[in-house]
């Protein structure tokens, strides 16, 4: 892998006032064993901003975010092969092979498309992610899981309910649990993969309006199908097809007046 | 709107369609039957012939030349010794190898090679552990024909069994919830103990309870490491006797188990001696039944608070 220092900027960096950079991916190309499903992408992420990856099935959306957490390292034969993801303020390369992918998870969290709360009680499921930390203080532990379910929007439903399973919750609770999880360990970035999409119009307009809340928080990088939904709350946003950027840049620009034909084919529901 | 004539066509096509259900369903309901029927009969006959014999004494007489005085004392206490042996042996060995195998393990042809052997593993007559147990633990390692060799070499039998039984309870753990521990920014051994293990334990301890049914019934590896067959003693108890014994002691005393002790009698030629046997076989069952019912309670106990 490239030392950070010798992959050449993206130079998309420019864009919302007073932004400053938080990752920049580049020139990122992947293989799911032969199948190269990144082709030299590249694009920037900026701190406390709300990015949204948007593009049809397969075009490698969803790849892009897991290489954030390292989550390919899990299966064998995916491949990082070129290029990087170069994380601010230290600048190291997060997909270099002597960069411990555990180390980025602990960086970087993430919320799924469907609810994952584990098997134990809600406490347990916010508590964890401070628990594989080695926080074993109980008062300490307390304070930051409630401050977590209440960042979550979800403290003042399960207050009182705290011992229950997590899979007791409905949908759109279970996803606001797995949000508070993500954020109890207070991470740099958080990555969500369509996490409204197995959830009914009321739970997705709640997470959505959670989202926008986060972002004083945190760096946000959301994938997502619903092309309305990355209008309503990212700043930037980035259009792929078929595992290559076609187009990156604030979101309003992207949906009023994109610059390539296609990215705009895509937005009017002319393809895809 | 669609014609009548259609419509006693659709049924008729309906009905004609629908008789093989009704053919699958009774050749299901026989095959069913024969395999439950036999298993009550031969129960029933066994209990007929072997209940009157059921008594206090049955249980805690040794066995005897004279029928009536011969009991199953050294028979049971063999069988719950050389099980615990085996499970404390088996469990740990089993599930740690599940574990690894598919926590662990790199995928490449090695893992392909070992995956494929393990099921022929369980597929080996139970006689070939015998002669290897007789080799290996009763003469190279030197333990003798005691509880610790029937042990281990059950273990050995079992040990597939508890292996794929491992694996396929944590397979059946939703990827979601791996991805979600490992996200959080869990190690390898984290995920697994405070996830795989947990939620695996019920499929876990299912394999393990059937392994040891099987386990409690082998005769032939018994027979060939050299159990004995008529045994008129109890292996001493941790710190009794004089000099008192140690803490583990009991491992090297010989021993005899259930089957064998039924296998003995049958052997007889004197038909009260039948009768023993099938009195031992109807408790011998029981036990199975017993561990396979503590098996269910324990299954449904841990499943309780496991939703994904």
């Amino acid at each position: 892998m490239v030392n950070p220092m010798q992959i050449p900027s993206t130079g998309l960096a420019a864009g919302v006032e007073g932004a400053v950079l938080k990752a920049d991916v580049r020139d990122l190309d992947f293989y799911y064993g032969a199948f190269h499903a990144l082709k030299r992408v590249s694009m920037p992420i900026h701190d406390h901003m709300v990015t949204a990856l948007i593009g049809p099935s397969g075009c490698g959306k969803s790849t892009l975010l897991r290489c954030f957490n390292r989550m390919h390292d899990l299966y064998p034969g995916n491949k990082y092969a070129g290029g990087g993801i170069v994380f601010y303020p230290d600048n190291t390369n997060l997909l270099a092979p002597d960069v411990d992918p555990i180390e980025v998870r602990m960086r970087i969290s993430m919320v799924f498309q469907k609810p994952n709360p584990f098997p134990k009680s809600i406490y347990e499921n916010v508590a964890y992610s401070l628990r594989v930390r080695g926080m074993r203080n109980k008062n300490e532990l307390d304070d930051r899981v409630e401050s977590a379910l209440k960042g979550a929007a979800l403290w003042n439903e399960v207050s009182n309910r705290l011992k229950e399973l997590g899979a007791n919750l409905s949908g759109g609770q279970q996803q606001r649990l797995c949000i508070a999880r993500a954020l109890a360990s207070d991470p740099e970035i958080i990555l969500f993969d369509e996490p409204t999409s197995a959830l009914d119009p009321i739970a997705t307009a709640s997470i959505e309006e959670l989202i926008i809340e986060l972002k004083e928080k945190v760096t946000i990088l959301i994938v997502t199908h619903n092309m309305q939904q990355a209008a309503r709350i990212s700043d930037y946003t980035a259009y792929m097809y078929l595992g290559e950027m076609v187009e990156f840049g604030v979101t309003d620009q992207i949906f009023i007046k994109p610059q390539k034909k296609a990215t705009e084919d895509y937005i009017t529901g002319r393809f895809g | 709107m669609m014609k009548a004539a259609d419509l006693d066509a659709i049924r008729a096509i309906i009905t004609r369609a629908k008789r093989w259900d009704l053919i699958f369903s009774v050749l299901g309901i026989l095959s069913l039957m024969l395999g439950i029927l036999t298993f009550v009969v031969l129960f029933i006959d066994m209990a007929i012939q072997g209940v009157p014999r059921l008594s206090y004494d049955f249980f805690t007489s040794f066995p005897s030349r004279r029928a009536e005085n011969a009991g199953i004392l050294s028979a049971w206490v063999g069988t719950i010794l050389v099980m615990l042996v085996t499970a404390l042996s088996a469990v740990p060995l089993g599930v740690a190898a599940g574990v690894y195998l598919e926590e662990y393990a790199p995928k490449n042809w090695m893992t392909d090679i070992i995956e494929i052997n393990i099921s022929n593993l369980a597929g080996i007559p139970s006689i070939v552990y015998g002669l290897l147990a007789l080799g290996l633990f009763v003469y190279y390692f030197g333990f003798g024909q005691s509880i610790l060799t029937a042990g281990l070499t059950l273990a050995l039998l079992i040990l597939p069994v508890i292996i794929v039984a491992t694996r396929e309870a944590i397979r059946a753990i939703p990827q979601s919830i791996h991805e979600g521990s490992y996200a959080c920014g869990a190690t390898t051994w984290q995920t697994v103990s405070d996830h795989i293990l947990p939620y695996s334990s019920a499929g876990i301890l299912t394999g393990v309870i059937i392994g040891m049914a099987r386990a409690i019934g082998e005769t032939a590896p018994i027979i060939t490491i050299g159990a004995l067959t008529f045994i008129a003693f109890l292996p001493t108890p941790p710190f009794a006797g004089d000099p008192p014994a140690g803490m583990f002691d009991w491992i090297f005393a010989p021993f005899t188990v259930m089957p064998i002790q039924m296998f003995n009698w049958t052997s007889r030629p004197e038909a009260a001696f039948t009768l023993n046997a099938a009195a031992a076989g109807f408790v011998l069952v029981f036990m199975t039944l017993a561990m396979n019912g503590l098996a269910i309670y324990l299954r449904y106990q841990l499943r309780k608070n496991i939703k994904w």
